[in-house]
């Protein structure tokens, strides 16, 4: 028998994240593992009986533990994308820190030619003073 | 953007909070013999630091946010490029680092791509104990092993670079806490760069206070070889080379 409880709060997530998705709060390379949990809660919600044949199929003796060690790895799947992405974006936040600073050095540099009152543009604005 | 050729040498000092000491370690620079340029990486300061760097006459590049050495660091590299300089040397701006001795560490260039000035090599009185100093060692006696040379002092800061360095350094430099020294070092190294040091005599810092407590030499022991771990395994770096010195090698 259908679990009616499990069902709809799998329904719940995966329309979340849809939700989500449609208003661009969450980029698609997140939102597909969350999807494939929703969806993979959905259908054993619907099917109970599922989690028993693979269970069996696999030799896990207690069904519950078999979704217990998924979930497991699921979360842990996640969080090391996640970790990984943020170090990705710390990468590109140093790179772009780095491209402000030498960028304000230069457009200091213009200015104090352009106040000293020489014509711009006319010169090499890169020299060294 | 095009790079222009300088035959200047760009003294770059990163900085972070050294309000007491940036001032003096600039002037000292500037006062040398020979004309350097002086950048100070502002990495992050809340205290006036760059105020005071520019007052004496340095180029300051402001980091909008703390990075760390390493970051400060990799941002004055990049400059350095931007702008076609051909040898860099960083210096402390805690005046550890004697001015005095820059042009023997940049004559290190001369038959290598990174010059260190390095503590411990018979010369100067500096001592550390303990695990700090069995860290040091180890360290000292790998690197010795994968660059073929001696190098007492990897963790030293005051290092000069040519453009195959800065190169390289752009290519790899890691923020992480180690990663400015041992582990750029290291992959430096194993890239085919040339290394070679230059003994110098450090002088006690101008602020602050070195570390000597056990649990945070340990922790720096640790650190030390988890840094080196993974130096020894990363993927080298593919630097373009217009090779005079190395000429026969690879």
């Amino acid at each position: 028998m259908p679990n009616i409880a499990a069902f709809f709060l799998a329904l719940a997530i995966v329309g979340l994240v849809a939700e989500m998705l449609r208003r661009k709060k969450l980029r698609e390379k997140y939102a597909i593992w969350w999807l494939v949990v929703g969806i993979a809660t959905l259908v054993l919600a619907a099917f109970p009986q599922l989690l028993d044949y693979v269970a069996q199929a696999v030799g896990v003796q207690l069904p519950s533990n078999l979704l217990f060690i998924l979930s497991i790895l699921m979360l842990l799947g996640v969080c090391l994308h996640l970790s990984w992405e943020i170090s990705v974006v710390e990468e590109e936040t140093r790179a772009l820190a780095e491209e402000v600073a030498i960028l304000r050095i230069q457009i200091e540099r213009i200015n104090e030619v352009m106040v000293a009152g020489r014509p711009a543009g006319s010169k090499d604005p890169e020299v060294e003073p | 953007m095009r790079n222009l050729e300088n035959n200047r040498v760009l003294v770059i000092m990163p900085a972070w909070n050294e309000a007491d000491c940036v001032g003096a370690t600039v002037a000292e620079v500037l006062r040398l013999d020979e004309p350097y340029d002086v950048l100070v990486v502002n990495d992050g300061s809340t205290d006036g630091t760059p105020q005071l760097a520019a007052a004496a006459g340095a180029t300051v590049l402001n980091l909008p946010f703390n990075l760390g050495v390493g970051g400060a660091m990799r941002a004055g590299f990049k400059y350095a490029q931007r702008l076609g300089y051909r040898q860099v040397i960083q210096v402390d701006a805690d005046g550890q680092h004697d001015p005095r001795n820059i042009r023997e560490v940049l004559n290190g260039l001369e038959l290598a791509d990174i010059s260190i000035g390095a503590r411990f090599a018979d010369r100067g009185d500096y001592t550390v104990k303990g695990p700090r100093k069995w860290a040091m060692k180890l360290l000292a006696s790998v690197l010795t092993k994968l660059a073929k040379t001696p190098l007492t002092d990897v963790t030293s800061g005051f290092r000069a670079g040519n453009t195959r360095a800065i190169a390289q350094y752009l290519d790899h430099y890691p923020a992480e806490y180690l990663g400015d020294t041992i582990d750029s070092l290291v992959v430096a190294i194993r890239s085919g760069l040339k290394v070679t040091q230059v003994p110098v005599e450090m002088r006690p810092r101008q602020g602050g206070t070195p570390s000597h407590h056990p649990i945070k030499a340990a922790v720096y022991l640790g650190r030390s070889f988890f840094a080196l771990a993974f130096a020894l395994t990363r993927k080298r770096s593919n630097v373009a080379l217009p090779l005079p010195l190395m000429a026969g090698k690879n």
